[in-house]
């Protein structure tokens, strides 16, 4: 017997991985949820068929999504998660004993279930004290914030979806308001690579533009994700990601970590030419 | 099985796709296969139904088969005796329902702050307006229902009167003391016709106000495309007591459409089979989405997003909780520069926009998500853009002074000369801001300096102008002084 999940990457592309066990599935009120144990990249969480997190290459998206800010501000106390419901990003937060307060706001309470029963790997610091769950649309939470967090990151799904609303201009400007004046906020931008996810990089770039000073992308490789070739955005109201970076404050807190490094740090925002043809 | 459950028309389309008839009929189309482009933009399904009245399908001007059982199908789930099939807008069902009360010369009592679409009835057939001046809150600058006293009043000065039209609710949500209003015209031995193009919910849901049919009115013009989920342009005419179906007919006859779209009947067919079967839970939901929305965006400060609070005993009797209207003047903002900001800054689509106030339009198709993007974007509108409100207008109603019948005015002699320089003049067209399509001027209305200012501060504030024979709203044409 052969069972392969697959995605679609593009209309024309697809990417398949043999699995060997469905242990998860469910139909939430918001989507559909499925995690799969795989002989190549472990148990793996997808979407709405779309790929979330596997336990073989999470360590590259977390890693960057927390660490580069945290060079950036290494005195970063309180911080909001939105989305993130597989724990990852939280995990690599409680990593750092400075860290003081963590809300993570996931509107979907199912996900954090099924990841906390098959997905331990990145689930495992949901219920350290400093961590906060809520279970609500994080563009109803944000907005009611206000110059209360250091940190916001942005660990949704694609903009068509649940996830749509935190591609919005309005969100952002929310952001900005919830944001004290160091505030840094991290998204995750999709792929620019194929024709449907280039479109939504552009718009998303149209809405945040104006709302923050500073504004930059970063990029990662990442296997399991469409074309391999992941942007992120670094938004913030003070710090500019490379020139404020603080290498030896970071490497003071003496995390051990697989992907992520000052040096990958300077480099990851240097982008490809037809990345910055995108963005101009 | 429910009665309500079956949907004739619908039925007898897919009866009829499944004889795979060859047409030698219009439409030309031909189920689609003459118009590659066409079709493969609205769909292989949709162009194979788009067909022309033939037996099997019945006849919209003369129906006897499954038109007809549809009709009554419509009218037993609304509570009328007859039900009519509109498919030329709410515009054609409030015309019918004019010119079935009333021939040339006869007098209706309606209030001015009426949709378009009535007193273009009245220049069609002559019949003479009495406008009972809506009650008007000056905070918010709308105008409300009429009061029950004023319809008093101008029922005793024009005991001749044939009708009574109701706006029933108003665009912003406002409700008049209907079944009251009913008693009397009918002790009177008047009509009583109500615009109900904003109340197709009401039919369904006990938690909201009560709706024409329900107090004994005689004609309702009931948008079903607009909060009933059926296709753009379709709606319902509703009679109930003496009126006769066979004349209504005839009136309706007069001015719609021979070609009658069968996409349109089907929409009114399935939706009110939606609306009967699952009406209450749909319109629970959407009550409970709009209060949800209401408390949220009171709780930014700045927008009043008013509600059942204005709720006075008579001229706002009642108020429709699924109308979103919300008050901007306090932020220093006019009510279309919000609508603007919204569509242009954050894909936000609302129903209309106008000098203090905008609204959305909550309905059997709006989900969680987009509540919170729109009062999300309205945090940021109060977040950015805040302003000093001095210098900003403060009414929305102006009293008309009606110098000749609609009619007389718009077939009288005219000239034509700059809207600036016509104070003092009768005008014989319409201007109004679209939407709401609310007169600021009818024909045979006189021009006054409140006016005047009034459709400068619209037009400077970016709200879409109408009515004129000038596309651009620079010249108005008035009654020649000799005429």
């Amino acid at each position: 017997m052969e069972l392969w999940f697959t995605e679609e990457h593009s209309e024309n592309v697809k990417f398949s991985i043999k699995v060997d066990e469905h242990l998860y599935s469910e139909q939430s009120k918001y989507q559909r949820i499925d995690i799969m144990k795989s002989y190549e990249f472990g148990n793996f969480l997808t979407l709405d068929g779309c790929m979330m997190v596997t336990e073989r290459d999470e360590f590259i998206y977390h890693d960057m999504m927390v660490h580069v800010p945290m060079a950036v501000n290494p005195a970063i106390k309180k911080v909001l998660v939105i989305g993130g419901g597989d724990g990852g990003t939280v995990r690599e937060l409680t990593r750092y004993k400075s860290i003081e307060y963590i809300d993570l706001v996931e509107i979907d309470e199912k996900v954090v279930v099924a990841c906390k029963m098959h997905l331990q790997q990145t689930a495992c610091k949901l219920d350290d004290p400093r961590v906060h769950i809520y279970f609500e649309d994080g563009l109803r939470f944000v907005r009611g914030k206000e110059n209360e967090y250091d940190l916001i990151l942005v660990d949704s799904t694609d903009p068509f979806g649940p996830g749509e609303g935190l591609f919005t201009k309005e969100f952002y400007g929310n952001c900005y308001k919830a944001l004290n004046e160091k505030g840094i906020l991290i998204n995750q931008h999709e792929s620019p690579y194929y024709q449907m996810h280039k479109n939504s990089l552009e718009m998303a770039y149209e809405k945040m533009v104006g709302i923050f000073p500073i504004m930059k992308f970063y990029g990662a490789n990442i296997p399991t994700y469409s074309s391999g070739q992941w942007l992120f955005g670094f938004v913030s109201k003070k710090f500019h990601p490379v020139k404020d970076l603080q290498e030896e404050a970071w490497k003071a807190f003496g995390l051990k970590t697989k992907y992520y490094n000052t040096i990958i740090h300077r480099g990851s925002f240097a982008l490809p030419n037809y990345i910055l043809d995108l963005l101009s | 099985m429910n009665k309500q459950e079956r949907m004739p028309i619908y039925e007898a389309l897919e009866r009829y796709k499944k004889m795979r008839i060859v047409p030698f009929d219009v439409p030309g189309h031909k189920q689609g296969q003459g118009n590659k482009e066409l079709t493969n933009f609205l769909g292989e399904n949709c162009l194979s139904v788009d067909v022309n009245s033939m037996k099997p399908l019945d006849n919209l001007c003369h129906p006897v088969s499954v038109i007809k059982e549809a009709e009554s199908l419509a009218a037993e789930a609304f509570g009328a005796k007859h039900a009519f099939f509109m498919v030329g807008g709410t515009t054609s069902a409030v015309q019918a329902m004019v010119m079935t009360a009333c021939k040339r010369g006869d007098k209706i009592i309606m209030p001015r702050n009426v949709h378009r679409s009535a007193i273009n009835a009245l220049v069609v057939c002559g019949a003479v307006p009495i406008y009972v001046n809506p009650g008007v809150n000056k905070e918010l600058g709308i105008p409300l229902g009429m009061s029950y006293e004023d319809v008093k009043t101008a029922i005793l000065q024009n005991p001749d009167a044939k009708a009574v039209l109701v706006n029933n609710p108003t665009y912003y949500g406002i409700c008049s003391p209907l079944k009251a209003i009913t008693e009397l015209a009918h002790q009177h031995g008047m009509l009583v016709l109500v615009d109900e193009a904003h109340g197709t919910h009401f039919y369904f849901n006990d938690k909201l106000p009560a709706s024409a049919m329900s107090v004994g009115a005689d004609m309702a013009a009931v948008s079903m495309h607009k909060t009933g989920g059926s296709l753009t342009q379709s709606s319902f005419l509703l009679i109930n007591n003496e009126v006769r179906e066979g004349y209504v007919r005839q009136i309706i006859n007069l001015t719609q459409t021979t070609s009658g779209s069968y996409l349109l009947m089907s929409s009114l067919d399935i939706s009110r089979k939606n609306l009967a079967i699952c009406g209450q839970e749909i319109f629970d939901r959407v009550i409970e989405l709009a209060s949800y929305a209401r408390d949220e965006i009171n709780k930014i400060g700045g927008f009043n997003a008013f509600g059942k609070e204005l709720i006075n005993g008579d001229t706002v009797y009642d108020f429709d909780v699924t109308k979103l209207s919300i008050h901007t003047r306090e932020m220093g903002l006019a009510g279309i520069e919000v609508y603007d900001m919204l569509r242009d800054d954050y894909g936000i689509q609302i129903e209309f926009g106008d000098i203090g106030n905008v609204l959305a339009i909550i309905s059997v198709g709006d989900k969680e998500l987009n509540i919170e993007r729109l009062i999300s974007a309205l945090s940021e509108i109060k977040r950015l853009h805040t302003k000093d409100k001095s210098g900003m207008f403060d009414h929305e109603y102006i009293d008309p002074i009606v110098a000749m019948t609609p009619q007389e005015a718009f077939y009288a002699s005219k000239v034509s000369m700059p809207i600036g320089e016509s104070e003092g003049q009768i005008c014989s067209e319409f201007v109004m801001c679209y939407p709401p399509g609310i007169p600021i001027l009818a024909p045979g209305e006189g021009i006054t300096a409140d006016i005047l200012n009034y459709i400068v501060y619209a037009k400077e504030k970016g709200c879409f102008l109408t009515g004129t024979e000038d596309i651009n709203i620079e010249y108005i044409n008035v009654v020649a002084q000799n005429s």
